[in-house]
């Protein structure tokens, strides 16, 4: 389970009397198999040996899923702020944690939004980071969710919202927890006006996430491998002694207990997403089911997964 | 049953005092005994008050846990009449830990939903401590709909140290059952007025404390987690929940400065413990004039803007726009 966690981290060559050269290998976050940095970056951090999913940035979630320079980031300076004074005695201030937030990750909050066209489709578009502050869910984080769906309405786009957090932040306490009926709110107020909510669950997914916007998608797609649940495993382990069966709170175990409708491995992702939200689009924007490549099978549901996994 | 927390004890000597005194008073009413027992009610009386208007954080975690404190069945029961409990989500099976169902309050028909956590071991075992599973949540859920259904006000009364977080729990979509009710709240086009009776923790209070009105009780409390819970993420060790408690601001009146919830409903002097029927005919009153006013607002009105006020929460900067406030109420 520990693997899960454990980025892919840049590494030297490992054979004796070779010259050491940074950055062109990287070690896979869970088989330890080493692989070409390029290779590795193109099957979209995804390890060729084993399918282990490795974290992605902002950056790469964009160039996944959406068509080239179609991005256009919004409201990219919301900053947050201390609204409890959060001052724990004995560790450091939320004030201290989000400068040191900031420079180690070199990014002002957990979560970008936009707008953006997949497969020529425009949506709306917000990604969540576990690169800053554990992804986790507070004021900032909230209202750029809220606003991702808000825009949808506005301006008639399907949204995707791409999860991965550890859940609410404890530093902004009730504000954060408000964060989850807002974005409930806001998820239920874009479903009325019957646009298609595309959820994708990456690893990890937990805590006030899960119960909240995150769960709310029409459709639910999991990434391979990833950790999804309300409790972390080390909170259900102190709390009730229980240890985790292998393989508890993975996509595949949502899967097989009815909370996520697909696992799909990155490399498919986009073109299904396209699919549904065409599917789902034939009565309000017949225009856009047209446009779909005649192709497209029309299979049964079905595992979407790569190899090795869990 | 009589339980001291440590920082009544100067209070609770008092009445150690006070109640022998009026046993001999009892026996044999002199005029000095008299002034005596008078004396000492009056001291009891303002031992206790000063006590608990200088509640730490940590303090009001400890009332608000208060083993004698009145839980949602008091309320059903002397809060209520013609209270039906409805059992079971329909899919899974009935959990303990919700309680719900219709009632009247002040003769109007509303929908009852509370956390229970019990008193004795085995009531609190067979509750889970007032920790809900999935199906708990699946059962508010349902009585939420048929509350729309049936254009009844909802009551929620909040007493929880947060869902519950076994394996089972996750099996059967803790998560998903949390979310489903966040979205249904904030929606339903029926007043909804939500009440913190005790402890309201974590996403576990918040899935059934989404409505029109928000109130707490003068000394319960609101947080985004336990204050264990928190100290194990913020100091990685549990036993840091008093300063934890400190920093989260979980109390009433920190939070009605924050403008995080709407209002404080009164406790007895020496908390809701001290005075169960007190607390539970001050609430009645309160809830009965919360619905009252809120019936008057047409439901679309209602839902608009009740969607508006959770809008507006939050905190953060932005240069393109004026500072926003944390609260919206």
């Amino acid at each position: 389970m520990r693997n899960l966690f454990r980025r892919a981290l840049p590494k030297v060559a490992g054979d004796a009397g070779q010259e050491a050269v940074p950055d062109l290998w990287v070690r896979c976050g869970r088989c330890r198999e080493m692989l070409y940095a390029r290779e590795w970056a193109e099957a979209s951090k995804v390890c060729p040996k084993c399918g282990f999913h490795a974290r992605l940035t902002i950056g790469d979630r964009v160039a996944l899923l959406l068509d080239p320079n179609s991005w256009q980031e919004l409201d990219a300076d919301l900053r947050p702020t201390d609204p409890l004074g959060f001052a724990p005695a004995g560790r450091p201030s939320y004030a201290e944690k989000l400068a040191t937030e900031s420079l180690d990750s070199g990014q002002s909050e957990a979560a970008a939004y936009g707008r953006g066209t997949l497969d020529g489709l425009p949506v709306s578009l917000a990604i969540l980071d576990m690169g800053y502050f554990a992804g986790t869910l507070g004021s900032v984080v909230g209202e750029k969710i809220a606003r991702a769906f808000e825009l949808g309405i506005a301006e008639r786009r399907a949204v995707i919202v791409v999860s991965a957090s550890g859940g609410a932040r404890q530093q902004e306490g009730v504000v954060a927890l408000i964060q989850m009926a807002k974005t409930a709110a806001a998820a239920q107020a874009f479903g009325a006006d019957r646009l298609p909510f595309i959820s994708i669950l990456t690893d990890p997914t937990l805590g006030g996430v899960t119960a909240s916007f995150a769960t709310l998608g029409d459709c639910i797609i999991a990434e391979p491998g990833a950790v999804i649940g309300f409790a972390g495993p080390r909170i259900i382990e102190q709390t009730t002694g229980e240890k985790l069966p292998p393989g508890a709170q993975t996509a595949e175990f949502q899967l097989r207990h009815g909370m996520v409708d697909q696992v799909v491995a990155r490399r498919d992702q986009k073109a299904m997403i396209a699919r549904l939200i065409r599917l789902f689009s034939y009565s309000t924007h017949p225009a856009q089911d047209s446009t779909a490549p005649a192709s497209t099978p029309h299979g049964e549901p079905r595992v979407v997964a790569t190899a090795g996994v869990q | 049953m009589s339980v001291v927390l440590d920082f009544e004890r100067p209070a609770a000597e008092i009445r150690t005092k006070l109640d022998a005194t009026e046993k001999q008073y009892a026996a044999n009413p002199t005029p000095e005994l008299d002034a005596q027992r008078i004396d000492l009610r009056r001291d009891f009386a303002n031992r206790t008050q000063a006590i608990y208007r200088a509640l730490s954080p940590w303090q009001t975690v400890q009332v608000a846990r208060h083993p004698l404190r009145p839980q949602t069945m008091d309320y059903a029961i002397g809060m209520c009449t013609d209270f039906v409990e409805f059992h079971g989500d329909r899919v899974f099976g009935d959990d303990r830990a919700i309680v719900g169902g219709p009632a009247r309050i002040d003769g109007r028909p509303v929908m009852l939903v509370g956390q229970h956590r019990g008193r004795e071991t085995r009531e609190r075992v067979e509750r889970n401590f007032g920790s809900p599973h999935p199906e708990g949540y699946r059962k508010a859920h349902r009585l939420f709909e048929l509350a729309e259904k049936f254009a009844m006000p909802v009551v929620t009364l909040m007493d929880t140290p947060g869902a519950s977080p076994g394996l089972g729990d996750e099996e059967r979509g803790q998560g998903w059952a949390l979310a489903a009710n966040l979205a249904t709240l904030a929606t339903l086009r029926v007043p909804v007025v939500c009440v913190v009776i005790g402890e309201g923790n974590s996403g576990g209070a918040l899935a059934i404390g989404v409505g029109d009105r928000f109130l707490m009780l003068e000394h319960s409390i609101f947080s985004v987690a336990s204050p264990e819970a928190a100290a194990s993420i913020v100091w990685k060790d549990a036993k840091f929940a008093p300063q934890a408690a400190d920093a989260l601001k979980l109390t009433a009146p920190d939070l009605l400065r924050l403008k995080l919830i709407d209002r404080i409903v009164s406790e007895p002097v020496g908390g809701a413990h001290a005075d169960p029927s007190a607390m539970i005919a001050t609430l009645r009153s309160t809830v009965a004039g919360e619905i009252a006013r809120l019936e008057t607002v047409p439901a679309d009105r209602l839902v608009s803007d009740r969607y508006e006020k959770y809008r507006r929460l939050g905190s953060w900067f932005e240069s393109s726009r004026p500072a926003t406030p944390v609260g919206s109420v």
